[in-house]
């Protein structure tokens, strides 16, 4: 431990610990701007300076370490006067557009220009370049006039999705975030994961609004507007209206739902359960029959999206399924249409996503179960969920718990936890195991795949059948693991695969935490819990036997795998190029 | 978004590509080889556009944006080939106070190409460089090897009508 002084109080911080996590351990919050943990300590912004006794100038925090008997001092009127300045100067080249601007209230400059008594004087009036704003995307949009070259989403980009397709461009004052030869976004490999969208302290980088949509289809009468909200919206959701990060609000979230006037509640968990149907059997069939292996999962657009591009050599290894997104939709304008007597272009599926790569996939080729007819309609976000919870005026806090409307609402403990890491697997092991050995599974927890570590590989014996298997959150994971099976150096028969790490509950559609949330709370574990928890809580844990899936197999599909299934659930994937 | 890039199509020869590869060969698994690489590619291309930059990229097996963000850091490095005329315009202490700054804007609007770009018909190219040591002839301005020296705005259609084929 190094003894030092902070705010002339003494303390203690471990070694090679820099002044910032020192300054957090005594409890004081030194503010940020760049600074994300383990991907960007870059010292960039300036922001988070403070003075160090005998230093020449004020130094940051973030990258400076502490050493024995180090005086610090993290608010005195030269630091404070600093940051102010710092952000003045950053305001200088900001559009200041903060009304219509869709961080406003959760912005991370906005916030500190409170804190520090910045007021819209403009202290330096100087050249003010108008970028245009790239709205070549389906999923996001980039608008450089609110940018302030932290370079959090280039490192969200590089470091932890390894794609790289954002970078700063030119130099000096000139500098701007970007893509190669100035492309649009929607012109290079990106994969529409949203992490730089989760990162970015201002409205810079956002989500398309899909919402305006969604408001014109309900108040549409003709119109039968079903919404399914994925495993993971529930796990964030909560965090929009003042719950802690890890809060289950699935019942609250489903009176919202109803009161915004969706026809039917529906739960993508249900096209979880089904997708394990599918998927557990293409495995089985893959595995004993000499398919081609190992099988990759395919639920997450993003991933799918970064194999056509990064991997193209194992498209052949993607299991044919549907996401569960896309599943739902099939179903709902199939079977659910035929079983009501409703016209299947009077439906409009509505799906909530923890996911921008959503919105990506369901205007993919091969996502019609109906021709000509898109499976899902609208996606968005759960930032968008919430934002019309607010324009609607409904109290979310005070709504009452409500469940979701039958036959598609109804899911078991395996279909939940599909929105965390291993989730997948562990509900498809479930599944396959007990197919291929005809018992019932004394042990329904697959420990060795649960948790946030990047890579986790396991192998279970059955039968004296070896299955080796690998799980992979985040991209820049996936290659790693990607790179020695495509070498051969790690032979696997099942892989499960999500773009984001941790999953689906770390997607870039959930709701945005800042960074000092971000580097002292693990949200992947925290929103994890929950569906862990809704798992062991659940009667039914295992696809197969949920009794909606049995009967829509029973009167519909007949088994999985079957035409039928082929028709309306399973799509396939091509190769694309790096750059247009 | 408009891309970045000039219109005259890319034309590299097989004996080019092998000069680059070897150029990868040599600095590939070196810390900071980029920009050796770079600064070598340029030699052998005399620009680096986008085909190029991809093959660095895919070569060192890192994105393109990286490569594509350190060649518009510096501004040695060119995504834009050469004209058939290369004009330089002095920007140096004494040609500037002359007013070749003003030159050099006239000429960007003549020839409808920004600072180190090239006219859609390849002729001509338009960069500033550095004092060339002709202070005495300021403002000067350079047309391949030709030197034009003491020029006002109203020289500027007489020279460039000078390159017509």
């Amino acid at each position: 431990m190094v003894n030092i002084k902070i705010n002339n109080i003494a303390c203690q911080a471990p070694e090679g610990s820099t002044i910032l996590e020192a300054a957090r351990m005594a409890g004081i919050k030194i503010p940020t701007l760049c600074y994300l943990k383990e991907i960007n300590a870059i010292g960039a912004c300036r922001i988070c300076v403070v003075e160090v006794k005998g230093a020449r100038s004020l130094v940051a925090s973030c990258v400076h370490p502490i050493s024995e008997g180090m005086e610090i001092f993290t608010n005195s009127p030269t630091v404070l006067e600093s940051r102010k300045m710092t952000l003045q100067l950053l305001l200088s080249t900001h559009d200041r557009k903060c009304l219509s601007c869709v961080r406003s209230g959760k912005c991370e400059l906005q916030t500190l220009c409170h804190e520090l008594g910045v007021d819209d004087e403009i202290a330096y009036e100087g050249e003010n370049p108008e970028f245009e704003i790239d709205t070549s995307s389906i999923h996001m949009y980039r608008d450089n006039n609110k940018c302030i070259n932290c370079r959090r989403c280039v490192a969200a980009c590089e470091k932890t999705q390894g794609i790289g397709v954002i970078g700063a461009n030119e130099r000096g004052f000139a500098t701007f975030i970007g893509s190669p030869f100035d492309m649009g976004l929607a012109e290079t490999a990106c994969v529409s994961c949203g992490q730089c969208i989760a990162v970015c302290p201002t409205g810079a980088l956002a989500e398309n609004d899909n919402t305006a949509e969604v408001w014109e289809a309900l108040s549409d009468p003709e119109k039968v507007v079903i919404v399914q909200t994925a495993p993971a919206v529930r796990a964030s959701l909560g965090e929009a209206f003042g719950y802690d990060i890890g809060t289950n609000v699935e019942g609250k979230m489903v009176a919202a739902l109803r009161r915004l006037g969706f026809d039917k509640v529906f739960d993508t968990n249900f096209g979880a359960d089904l997708t394990i149907m599918e998927e557990a059997n293409e495995f089985l069939e893959r595995f004993q029959g000499g398919g081609t292996l190992p099988m990759i999962t395919s639920c997450s657009p993003g991933w799918v999206r970064f194999c056509e591009a990064y991997f193209p050599n194992l498209i052949p290894n993607l299991s044919s399924c549907k996401s569960p997104q896309q599943m739902f939709g099939a179903v709902t304008k199939t079977y659910y249409a035929e079983k009501m007597g409703i016209d299947p272009e009077n439906i409009v599926t509505v799906s909530v996503m923890p996911c921008t790569a959503k919105k990506f996939e369901l205007c993919r080729d091969g996502q019609c179960a109906v021709p000509d007819i898109q499976d899902v309609d609208i996606s968005i976000t759960t930032r968008e969920l919430a934002r019309m919870i607010d324009k609607a005026g409904l109290m979310f806090k005070e709504l009452p718990n409500e469940g979701y409307d039958n036959p598609l609402g109804n899911y078991t403990g395996a279909g939940a936890i599909f929105g965390a890491t291993g989730g997948v697997m562990e509900a498809a092991l479930r599944t396959a195991v007990e197919k291929l050995t005809g018992e019932t599974l004394k042990k329904l927890d697959f420990e060795e795949v649960r948790g946030t570590k990047g890579i986790k590989t396991a192998s279970y014996t059955i039968d004296g059948t070896t299955i080796k298997i690998a799980v992979a959150s985040g991209l820049a994971n996936a290659r790693k693991l990607l790179e020695k099976v495509s070498s051969g150096e790690e032979k696997y028969h099942f892989i499960e695969i999500m773009a984001c790490e941790g999953g689906c509950v770390n997607g870039g559609g959930q709701i945005i935490q800042p960074a000092d949330v971000r580097n002292n709370i693990d949200l992947r574990a925290e929103r994890a819990k929950v569906l862990y928890n809704i798992d062991s809580a659940s009667k039914i844990r295992k696809s197969h036997e949920n009794p909606d899936i049995i009967e829509l197999y029973n009167n519909y599909l007949g088994k999985p795998g079957s035409h039928r299934a082929h028709e309306i659930l399973h799509t396939c994937y091509c190769e694309s190029h790096l750059y247009k | 978004m408009a891309l970045k890039q000039s219109a005259i199509p890319f034309a590299g020869t097989a004996e080019q590509e092998e000069l680059l590869m070897a150029v990868i060969e040599k600095h590939k698994g070196e810390a900071g080889g980029l920009m050796p690489v770079l600064h070598e590619a340029q030699e052998i291309y005399g620009y680096l556009p986008i085909e190029v930059q991809n093959k660095i990229a895919s070569e060192l097996n890192i994105p393109l944006e990286k490569v594509y963000g350190v060649v518009s850091f510096y501004s040695q490095f060119s995504i834009n080939p050469k004209g058939k005329y290369k004009v330089s315009v002095c920007l140096g202490t004494a040609c500037y106070v002359k007013g070749a700054g003003n030159l050099y804007e006239k000429l960007k609007q003549k020839l409808g190409v920004e600072d180190g770009g090239i006219t859609d018909d390849g002729k001509f190219s338009l960069e500033a460089c550095r004092c060339i040591g002709a202070c005495g002839l300021a403002p000067v301005l350079t047309v391949n090897d030709e030197v034009y020296g003491r020029l006002t705005e109203k020289d500027l259609d007489t020279i460039l009508a000078k390159y017509k084929d």
